[in-house]
């Protein structure tokens, strides 16, 4: 019997396995960020440890960093230590280091594949649950936490529990006006937030070959949503386009030997998947969260759901939750709701395609007066393309803020926040309670969704601004 | 790494599902670059209202959190475990667990038992009707204990051994040094590395 994309990759990585312990995985590239790593070069230091191989680790400063005023300090004195710390680390043990305001610098998710580090067939770990992205390439990629870390620091491998697969068909052609984040964010709504635990996702069908790989990337980024372990999608044709050619890709008859690999990896005819489900892409409409966790979404033309019509008592009681800590009141119609806030970024939809997609629908147009509007490029190298191409000229004479790159209002771990109370159309990941600041409310969106919003001020498709 | 044997504690019942790693422990408090004193983060947003279980006594001396389904979801920040530890919390007992969260626990020694959701609701009554009730949970025979009844958990043999042991991974994975050597000598020519000039 055959195997999959995920089982191959995993299989080419076992440097050991003994019957009734995790097999034990060499790590291909193990990216580090600001937040999740001084504890970890920390015990590396207590344990007289050094880096194994720093030349396949790279770090970046993203969660911290400020989009705004990068000619000063930091203002907040705990986050400008975090990033020092960082920055000691790195020094200290060799690993590379992208700076907040360099060229290369961004949310590693995203500089990740712009510089073609990100290859089919790798094993990907870092410290930040959506390392799943870099499943768009076909490669095995999951976020860990700081002890595990510290063991990819310290040996390049990672002990790691069997996991379970899953086909998730994605048959058909998306409707105008649609994209990969109603795709996830309908599938999530379907299996919730739990569907994929134990699982590696494979993103397959129709609808997937044709996605861009930036429409894969979002697509993968949010696999952890469901709370898959990993989600990926098989390389193919679009897959080698995008990587001809990158700074870190293989050149000349590497490429060669690379390619041979890679197109080897797809899933086997004769596999078979743990589990399946199937999506019709042609009746996924744009979707938009009602609720404080990403699995409560529905169609942008429906109605805020009632506890009743719950079944399950747990789910009533998280509904009723959901929509008192929201403000929103049962059978309201979604695109009724006002918003305060439009959050243009993130690893999930901050890349070009996705401002292009944005910058489509506010030009010529202005974003509704008292709204406030914040557009993230995912990295600098992202916000350079974009001011090549004049998009940041769009944003600006709708009355949108251009900023640097990072994580931002996200998850406001820098100044960008949502205020208490405050409801913000957003473009990243989570609508968890507090996510994008103290009280913040959240209604996670694609980058149409967000612009037409944006101009609008409720909840809003592209269409309804013509 | 602490060891788990047995641990007997107030259970605290926390009757919600998906509990999410920013309501375990929100993102300001990961600004910190030290590996102790997150007791004060702990659901630190709950912890403002009054009512809340963890400021109800006896639960707020409670070290045993029975929780709904799917807790640990999003973030891998394992913060949330070191928050949970910190405020004194050995066991979370949930239906179903978050990976990374599951994982980075039994990293950091703590234990995460999955029951069934009837379990689940069992203790909830349980607790809520006699809030003095000890549970007493024993890794070795893998169950947890009540004046009612005995349930029994599943827990995978290798974190079992290695919570027992209280072993940390990195050395384990040292005495494998050497396939890790071959397995490097086997990897293919054109894979990149991070060595950037213009960095």
């Amino acid at each position: 019997m055959g195997f999959t994309l995920a089982e191959k990759v995993w299989n080419n990585h076992i440097v050991h396995h003994e019957d009734g312990s995790p097999d034990l995985l060499y790590i291909d590239l193990h990216l580090v960020n600001e937040v999740t790593s001084p504890q970890a070069f920390e015990g590396l230091r207590n344990a007289g440890r050094m880096v194994r191989r720093p030349e396949l680790t790279l770090a970046m400063e993203d969660h911290n960093v400020p989009t705004s005023g990068l000619d000063k300090p930091i203002d907040d004195p705990i986050s400008a230590l975090q990033v020092q710390t960082l920055r000691r680390n790195c020094a200290e043990f060799g690993v590379e280091l992208f700076k907040m305001g360099g060229e290369e610098q961004g949310i590693v998710h995203v500089v990740g594949p712009q510089l073609g580090l990100t290859q089919p067939g790798m094993t990907i770990v870092c410290g930040d649950s959506h390392t799943s992205t870099h499943g768009a390439f076909g490669a095995l990629a999951f976020g860990i936490g700081t002890s595990e870390a510290e063991h990819v620091l310290a040996t390049q491998t990672l002990p790691a529990a069997p996991f379970k697969t899953m086909a998730v068909n994605i048959e058909g052609e998306l409707p105008p006006g649609t994209s990969s984040k109603d795709v996830i964010l309908a599938l999530i709504a379907q299996i919730g937030t739990g569907g994929g635990q134990g699982y590696v996702l494979e993103y397959r069908g129709s609808a997937v070959e044709k996605m861009s790989m930036e429409a894969r990337m979002t697509m993968c980024n949010m696999s952890i949503e469901a709370g898959a372990r990993a989600g990926l999608i098989s390389p193919d044709r679009t897959t080698l386009d995008y990587l001809k050619g990158r700074l870190k890709s293989p050149q000349g008859e590497a490429w060669d030997e690379a390619e041979a690999l890679w197109l080897s990896l797809s899933t086997d005819p004769d596999a078979t998947f743990d589990a399946e489900v199937t999506l019709d892409a042609g009746s996924i409409a744009p979707y938009v969260t009602w609720g404080t966790n990403p699995g409560q979404g529905i169609p942008i033309t429906g109605s805020i759901p009632s506890p009743k019509d719950f079944e399950d008592e747990r789910e009533r009681k998280a509904a009723e939750r959901a929509l008192s800590y929201m403000g929103l009141e049962a059978g309201m119609a979604m695109k009724s709701v006002p918003v305060d806030t439009v959050f243009l970024g993130s690893c999930t939809n901050g890349r070009i395609e996705d401002l292009r997609t944005a910058a489509g629908v506010l030009n010529g147009r202005r974003i509704k007066p008292g709204m406030r509007m914040l557009v993230v490029p995912g990295s600098m190298k992202v916000k350079a393309q974009a001011e090549a191409e004049g998009l940041d000229q769009v944003f600006a004479d709708a009355g949108a803020e251009w900023r640097f790159a990072g994580c931002s209002m996200c998850l406001g771990m820098n100044p960008d926040q949502v205020g208490p109370g405050e409801r913000c159309a957003s473009t990243s990941n989570r609508n968890f309670e507090g996510r994008q600041g103290l009280g913040s409310r959240t209604h996670l969106v694609s980058p149409a969704v967000a612009a037409a919003t944006a101009i609008r001020g409720t909840i809003s498709t592209p269409a309804d601004l013509n | 790494m602490q060891k788990f044997t047995t641990h007997t504690g107030t259970g605290i019942p926390l009757r919600r599902n998906n509990i999410d790693t920013d309501q375990i422990i929100p993102s300001r408090f990961l600004k910190r670059v030290s590996r102790s004193g997150f007791e004060d983060a702990l659901f630190a947003e709950w912890r403002k209202d009054p009512d809340f279980i963890l400021n109800t006594a006896p639960y707020s001396g409670g070290s045993i959190l029975v929780a709904g389904t799917d807790f640990g979801i999003g973030s891998s920040r394992e913060h949330a475990v070191w928050g949970l530890l910190d405020y004194g919390i050995r066991v979370v007992v949930s239906a179903r667990f978050a990976d990374i969260f599951r994982g980075n626990s039994g990293k950091a020694g703590l234990l995460t038992v999955q029951v069934s959701e009837d379990d689940v609701d069992r203790l909830w009554d349980l607790l809520d009707r006699e809030p003095q009730t000890d549970l007493l949970v024993d890794l070795s025979s893998q169950t947890i204990t009540t004046p009612e009844s005995v349930i029994k958990f599943d827990v995978d043999p290798y974190v079992k051994w290695r919570l027992e042991m209280g072993y940390d991974d990195i050395s384990l994975t040292e005495q494998h040094a050497d396939r890790i050597e071959a397995y490097e000598r086997r990897r293919p020519g054109f894979l990149p590395d991070c060595r950037f000039q213009s960095a």
